[in-house]
């Protein structure tokens, strides 16, 4: 009979090259944005109101610091080793390399742990992940930002941008409604973006109190504080999903083109690179196709929000 | 691609050499179901009488060689204060016998997914990578639809693939590594008549395929049917437990979850596959569902085959196994609601668009 004795290395099973590239698992950058995140340290925690703090890190490894390149309204997954991994928009200036800043609510499992750590502690990120604003697509138009809530914190990264390229922009505007007054987020930063970056800036909440002296109701009322031409202008919409149906219908009817409109989505990504599906929505990844959809597109999405 | 032609006993001298020295997988019957149809599944096989080689088709799919329940995508170690990130990508090589050609269409699917997307997985690559495949074709189940999903044949993605031509069996090698595995096997060229043949049993595998399910243009369709009570229908008979997830060859969602170890030294960061049945699938932080119904989710899981994999890959994902069907609870099956949803607006039509000619 035959001889029988076959024996099979490891890794050696198949030789035919495989139908892909293959990874280089040797090589430090292409292994890194899927699975290994980058280590950071949190070197400063500022409270913002009772839920919501400012979360300041940073890579600790000069090189992968370099290469953390990100743009407006991309995110990031952050993990706490043993607790798991959130998706969390990154709203800090895309020019400061030293420094990743989240604003964070304490909502779930892995926020929770997180408002547990001291600084110094060490958590890591992984990313960056998504699509971005257009910010090269608006230079020479009117910006329009509309935040509800925890929206402003996305919102910070186009602002700083806008900030860092001013005189490419015309106006802007920034209008923020807030549930109460106390949840008011950045209120220090609010001069600041008045006088240094030049904002139209607007603030409305919907159930004031005695402290509060500027105006109450829906955020859209604040559209007509302000004069600009609907049809050279951009706007960008971030808040809870409830908010983004009747803002971008409300600015629809002002005349603004859908394609102009930007609203960032929000779903429990899982992996972050288009292979979990947990995200999806109809046929479209929120990590890989988004967060950031032209309200366009989210029409044509079936249960987007 | 080489052709050859081996005997039968030729043949089992062969898969006995190659499972005697290697960790080899093949089907093997483990249970008799409810109706006493014999149950099979991949197991672990030492020698080649432990493999049916006339098996239906195994219960689970071959996915999980692929994509375990539970992979464990990172391990962290503590020390005072500080963690250290390990990733592991090695698989040890295994040989699996005897997949369909439906079974080896969906291992190219999920090439497709995890591969070719924006992201390739290093873990599926290493384990795909060190898989020698040997596949069989069979003769349809009655409730099979592979056909109609054009899965009922396959041309990649094997290593060997053997037809079954009466006293022998007509091999495609499509790797060296099987090459020179055969090459130690009295291995023929085929004849005339085994040519013939080989084209008969295609014919009569084409031909027993008694479930049919039209799926041309059905992405559109399920866009015009997206509000259809249809969806409330089924979704109230389904049960929301993510069998047919579990058993589907292509469908690979997954949750990833980070657990301490037991020693509070470490944790791990695994992956698990999951199901867009479960209720909390569309769940994000603060409590909001944004598929709260059955209806939603049963939707979904059939948008995600049918019509968003067509979109975003253009082929839809589904193979045509049925196994979903052969493991649901509560006797759901794609070509019921498939039909159903296809039969709903055609009836309709019938009722409101006037039809003289009609007799």
């Amino acid at each position: 009979m035959h001889d029988m004795r076959f024996t099979i290395p490891g890794q050696d099973l198949n030789r035919e090259p495989f139908a892909v590239k293959i990874p280089d698992f040797q090589k430090k950058s292409e292994v890194m944005i899927t699975d290994k995140g980058y280590k950071c340290r949190i070197t400063n925690i500022v409270p913002l109101s009772d839920l919501e703090r400012l979360f300041q890190l940073r890579i600790i490894d000069p090189l992968e610091r370099e290469v953390f390149n990100f743009r407006p309204g991309q995110f990031l997954m952050l993990e706490i080793p043993g607790y798991g991994e959130s998706p969390i928009s990154i709203s800090s200036s895309t020019s400061n390399h030293e420094f990743i800043e989240l604003c964070i609510r304490k909502a779930g499992h892995v926020t929770s742990a997180l408002f547990e750590a001291r600084q110094g502690a060490f958590v890591s990120v992984r990313g960056p992940f998504g699509t971005a604003f257009p910010m090269a697509e608006m230079q020479g138009h009117n910006v329009l930002l509309i935040a509800g809530g925890l929206g402003i914190a996305p919102m910070r990264a186009p602002l700083f941008w806008i900030n860092d390229h001013r005189d490419k922009y015309r106006d802007v505007f920034l209008l923020y409604g807030a549930k109460e007054p106390s949840q008011m987020l950045f209120t220090y930063q609010f001069e600041e973006w008045k006088k240094v970056s030049h904002v139209q800036m607007s603030t409305i909440v919907e159930k004031p109190d005695e402290s509060w002296t500027g105006r109450s109701g829906m955020i859209t009322a604040l559209l007509d504080e302000f004069t600009f031409d609907p049809k050279d202008t951009y706007a960008i919409v971030c808040g809870p999903p409830v908010m983004f149906k009747f803002v971008c219908s409300h600015l629809d009817r002002l005349g603004i083109p859908m394609n102009r409109m930007f609203v960032s989505l929000e779903r429990r990504m899982h992996c972050g690179m288009g292979k979990c599906c947990r995200c999806m929505v109809g046929s479209t990844f929120t990590c890989l196709d988004g967060p950031v959809f032209d309200y366009w597109s989210v029409m044509n999405l079936k249960e987007a929000i | 691609m080489i052709y050859k032609v081996i005997s039968k006993r030729e043949f089992k001298a062969f898969i006995d050499a190659l499972v005697r020295n290697n960790s080899s997988f093949g089907p093997r019957k483990v249970d008799t179901g409810s109706n006493g149809e014999p149950i099979y599944q991949f197991m672990p096989v030492k020698s080649v009488d432990e493999i049916n080689f006339d098996y239906t088709v195994t219960h689970s799919s071959a996915k999980h060689f692929f994509l375990p329940y539970r992979d464990e995508l990172s391990h962290f170690n503590f020390s005072d204060g500080n963690w250290e990130q390990e990733i592991q990508y090695e698989s040890p090589p295994i040989i699996l016998i005897g997949l369909r050609p439906c079974d080896i269409n969906a291992v190219n699917i999920l090439d497709d997914v995890m591969l070719h997307g924006a992201y390739p997985s290093p873990y599926y690559l290493a384990r795909r990578k060190n898989t020698f495949i040997i596949g069989m074709d069979h003769l349809p189940l009655p409730d099979c639809f592979c056909h109609s999903m054009n899965r009922h044949t396959v041309n990649h993605g094997f290593n060997l693939f053997c037809s079954d031509i009466g006293d022998s069996y007509y091999l495609s090698i499509n790797s060296s590594k099987a090459f020179n595995f055969l090459k130690e096997f009295r291995i023929e060229e085929p004849s005339y008549e085994d040519n013939c043949s080989l084209i008969e049993r295609r014919k009569n595998i084409k031909n027993s395929f008694e479930t049919k399910i039209e799926v041309s243009g059905l992405p559109c369709f399920l866009d015009i049917e997206f509000d259809s009570p249809i969806w409330q229908k089924w979704g109230d008979k389904c049960l929301s437990c993510g069998s047919c997830a579990m058993v589907c060859p292509t469908c690979y969602c997954y949750s990833v979850e980070e657990r301490f170890d037991v020693d509070l030294k470490g944790s791990t960061r695994q992956n698990h596959l999951y199901s867009c049945n479960l209720v909390d699938f569309a769940q994000v932080t603060g409590g909001h569902n944004f598929r709260p119904k059955n209806g939603d989710r049963l939707k979904y899981r059939y948008y995600h085959p049918y019509r968003g994999f067509a979109a975003n890959d253009n082929q839809q994902i589904c193979v045509g196994c049925n196994r979903c069907g052969r493991a649901c609870l509560a006797d759901i099956n794609p070509k019921d609601v498939i039909n159903d949803l296809r039969l709903e607006r055609e009836s309709c039509m019938i009722c409101v668009s006037p039809s003289p000619d009609k007799t």
